[in-house]
């Protein structure tokens, strides 16, 4: 039998909307099968309804050849079948081990037994080189990690066919590597697994097919060695896609913020940056480059008001707003793309409509006189849903229900609507699809066009150099250089930011 | 088709209810009891008459507001354990400013009432801000102020209200609730004009919630914090303003009992109970503001009809105290009961 898992026509709706439709994905065995496509295309959908999260429609799902009904999760773990889910599902206070046997716990006369399964647990981890330790608490261990001990997880259930979920999107990309690894290492020991991801990088490094899924609809599959990137991009975008922006070149205007000294700590105490110099200029794209856990976090924090700083200036329009409260720093002109979108761009809670006013919601007209006015706040949202193509059933539906690139897409529409001088965007293409990447950069370019600073915070070298008209190198808190993307290559750039300083351009930045 | 979220939260309380009464019935039969006769006596004591009625809507009225402010501080993101004492302190004050002074019902009667909301509001005051500034848990610091605030009102019962007595004077009838119409079309009930501040208090609920820009940021901040402090909110001023609201409506609640039902105030050995049944109530309401008006008068109706439970089957009515928690049981686990729904809705459709 030549195929280990096949989907034939599956359809699923969610209350009339049609997320899956008429979608074929035929997995071989000992193949990385990728599935591609665009943020809300239905991937996570349709592994969910192999894994029996979702009961489909129609359709029909073979296990080595045979027709089966997936009811529930327990099923498909019976026929070998484990995922590891884009959002990790495992107890912070556990241990490895007993997050790894939860729900399936060998017992020796009715007693949990702990030193068997931390073994058995040892012995998987071993063999397909994961290196996990299975008595360390899970609230001790970094993310990629946890990921790995979902991989256990399935493992240890013996599944034979591993889906993944956009796993490399909280990666970094040291950990990356390592997964790219533990998949070869999984192939070799007889796995077959299927990969979501809208990464082509790793699409066209790992995998042996693709199968591409557009707005719900099957495109088609194709073999990885008969196609490339672009090709890839426009399958699944369904047009042909710029990888590069086009920009034009910059023409920098007046400072509009100026960062002088500042010094600042961590949540522990730690001095996460240590006197850092700073200036940005109107039309201009300045990108900081650096390795997550260089200051940037606390520099951005800092910047916005949400950390106070310890010492130093934060000028913005010549007004210093060190230390002023967050609402006071936006009136001045600010738009903030955070980081972390779930914690602090959004109310998860709050509808797609309101979250459109997050930063608006008490000024006139979605407030007057302390009452809110509903049906204004939900027609800026529906004009900002089309202007800034947020795919969502309609404004009243919870962000939460959202995909990330849209969630994304409904904060940078927020941001950008109010009109600031200045716009920190960090990180803001963190685990989306080359459509919505593309669509983000032109954005954040079209700001620059228009006569407005842009401060873009990233950890993708890619990003930063395509999209900067200059690039500040951060590193343990402080600014070691400033480059120009036109004059610099990535291996210069990853020499900088491991710490290597550059002796001129660390004088440069000083200016 | 799933089942609508809204539809879902219709009917987990009325499934709460209903295996409750059920689960009653069996505990009933097994004790020895006719469990058809003691409903019909519950029902007769709570419905069967128009003096009943009356009882059931004057019990309604502090159950309502107990339920608004635990279901309001729920609803930004706060668990005000501490009803029960903002109660007590708003009951202490209403009586305070009742046998103090003497002045025309029009300010008399208003300025008692409020006094109740300020004593309530700034007993939570207490936790919100200790909460706001120091991070620690509501939930410890209201507990311990119920304590609190049952013996600092016995105090002031005893040595400022009364030279050592037990109770307090009655209050001048300038600042009395009672009302001779309402008793009078209830058979002389103790139904009073509470019940209109009750239900004015759940639509202010429901409009501060809903339609203020204060309740857009109290929720917000209940949500998720970090979200909203970036969004430029003031997280430590909205926890204690939640708290704040919380403890104006626990406040009110002791003002009906004080100038509605009973027109002092006496020594308690304990509590009344009532904070704590608004823990249910608001639960059982689903944190909504007609929720919780229509599971206060569910528990009001429980409570005053059972105490015909002895009287007419001869039941002891603390069956029906029995009954009361075992639907707070089932309220609590309604994600039971939601699970279950869920499992029905599915099934149906294949
Ligand atoms: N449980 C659900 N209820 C309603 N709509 C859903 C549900 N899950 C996903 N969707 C919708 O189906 C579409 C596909 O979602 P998903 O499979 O998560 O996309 P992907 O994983 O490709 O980003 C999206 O538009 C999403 O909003
Ligand atoms: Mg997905």
């Amino acid at each position: 039998m030549e195929y280990v898992i096949e989907m034939l026509n599956i359809r699923k709706e969610f209350s009339g909307f049609v997320a899956n439709d008429n979608i074929t994905l035929q997995l071989k065995k000992g193949e990385i099968h990728a599935l591609l496509g665009e943020n809300g295309a239905g991937k996570s959908t349709l592994m969910n309804v192999l894994f029996g999260l979702y009961q489909p429609e129609k359709g029909e799902i073979k296990v080595k050849g045979e027709t089966v009904k997936i009811t529930d999760p327990n099923v498909a773990n019976d026929l070998g079948i484990g995922m590891v889910h884009q959002h990790f599902m495992l107890v912070d206070t556990f241990t490895v081990t007993e997050n790894i046997i939860l729900g399936k716990e060998t017992t020796k006369g009715g007693v949990i037994d702990i030193k068997t399964a931390e073994d058995e647990v040892r012995k998987i981890s071993e063999r397909y080189g994961l290196a996990v330790d299975p008595q360390a608490k899970i609230s001790n261990i970094s993310v990629g990690m946890q990921q790995r001990v979902e991989i256990l997880k399935t493992l240890y259930r013996g599944a034979d066919i591993l889906i993944f979920d956009e796993p490399t999107a909280v990666l970094t990309p040291q950990e990356i590597k390592e997964l790219i690894q533990i998949f070869k290492t999984l192939i070799k020991e007889g796995k077959s697994i299927i990969l979501i991801t809208h990464k082509l990088k790793e699409i066209m490094e790992v995998c042996d097919r693709v199968t591409v899924i557009r707005k719900g609809k099957g495109i088609g599959t194709v073999n990885v060695n008969e196609t490339n990137p672009t090709d890839l991009a426009s399958l699944m975008v369904g047009r042909d896609v710029e990888f590069k922006t086009e920009k034009i070149d910059a023409t920098p205007g007046v400072e509009v913020l100026e960062i002088e000294n500042l010094k600042v700590k961590d949540s522990r105490g730690v001095q996460a940056i240590k006197g850092l110099n700073l200036s940005l200029r109107a039309g201009e794209i300045l990108g900081i480059a650096g390795v997550d856990g260089n200051g940037q976090t606390e520099l951005i924090e800092a910047i916005t008001g949400l950390r106070k700083a310890e010492s130093g200036s934060v000028k913005i329009n010549r007004k210093n707003v060190l230390n002023l409260p967050p609402r006071k720093v936006t009136e001045t002109g600010l738009g903030h793309i955070p980081q972390d979108r779930h914690k602090h761009g959004l109310v998860l809670n709050y509808t797609i409509g309101e979250n459109m006013v997050l930063q608006t919601y008490y000024q006139k007209p979605f407030s007057k006189s302390g009452v809110m006015n509903f049906k204004k706040i939900y027609d800026k949202a529906r004009n900002l849903i089309s202007e800034f193509d947020v795919r969502t059933p309609s404004e009243y539906t919870l962000a939460r229900a959202l995909s990330g690139g849209n969630q994304q897409k409904a904060i940078i529409g927020r941001e950008i609507d109010r009109n600031p001088d200045i716009l920190i965007a960090a990180q803001p293409t963190r685990g989306l699809d080359v459509g919505a990447i593309e669509f983000i950069h032109k954005r954040l370019i079209e700001q620059r066009d228009q006569g407005k600073a842009v401060l873009l915070v990233s950890f993708e070298l890619d990003e930063i150099m395509n999209v900067s008209d200059r690039i500040a190198v951060i590193y343990e808190g402080e600014i070691v250089a400033i480059v120009d993307p036109k004059e610099t290559t990535e291996q210069e750039l990853g020499l900088l930011m491991a710490g290597s300083k550059k002796k001129e351009a660390g004088e440069d930045a000083n200016v | 088709m799933q089942m609508s979220s809204r539809m879902k939260n219709i009917l987990t309380p009325i499934i709460a209810v209903l295996l409750g009464v059920l689960v009653g019935t069996i505990i009933m039969i097994a004790s020895g009891y006719n469990a058809i006769t003691a409903y019909q006596a519950l029902w007769n004591g709570a419905f069967g008459d128009i003096y009943f009625i009356g009882e059931v809507i004057r019990q309604t009225i502090p159950y309502i507001l107990a339920g608004l402010a635990v279901a309001f501080a729920f609803k930004t993101g706060l668990f005000n354990i501490g009803v029960e004492g903002q109660l007590l302190m708003g009951w202490v004050a209403a009586i305070w400013v009742g046998v103090s002074f003497d002045l025309p019902k029009i300010i008399h009667l208003p300025l008692a009432v409020l006094a109740a909301g300020v004593a309530g509001a700034l007993w939570a005051f207490i936790p919100g801000y200790l909460k706001a500034r120091f991070r620690v848990h509501e939930v410890i610091v209201t507990i311990m102020l119920n304590h609190t605030a049952l013996y600092i009102t016995n105090q002031i019962i005893r040595s400022v209200l009364s030279d050592g007595k037990e109770r307090t004077d009655m209050i001048a009838d300038s600042a009395s609730l009672r009302s001779v119409f309402l008793e009078g079309i209830t058979d002389y009930s103790r139904m009073h004009w509470g019940i209109t501040i009750a239900i004015i208090c759940a639509i202010i609920m429901w409009f501060i919630l809903e339609k203020t820009t204060t309740g857009f940021e109290l929720r917000a901040v209940g949500f998720n914090e970090h979200a909203s402090q970036y969004a430029g909110m003031n997280v430590k001023r909205n926890i204690i303003l939640s708290m704040v609201i919380s403890g104006i409506f626990a406040g009110l609640a002791g003002a009906m009992e004080g100038l509605g039902t009973f027109g002092y105030m006496a020594v308690k050995g304990g509590f009344t109970g009532v904070g704590f049944d608004g823990i249910a109530v608001a639960l059982l309401g689903g944190n909504t503001a007609i929720g919780v008006v229509l599971a206060a008068l569910l528990f009001g109706g429980l409570k005053v009809g059972a105490l015909n439970m002895p009287l007419e089957a001869g039941v002891p009515n603390e069956l029906v105290d029995i009954i009361i928690a075992l639907i707070i049981i089932f309220v609590a686990s309604s994600y039971i009961i939601r699970w279950f729904i869920d499992r029905v809705s599915k099934k149906g459709v294949k």
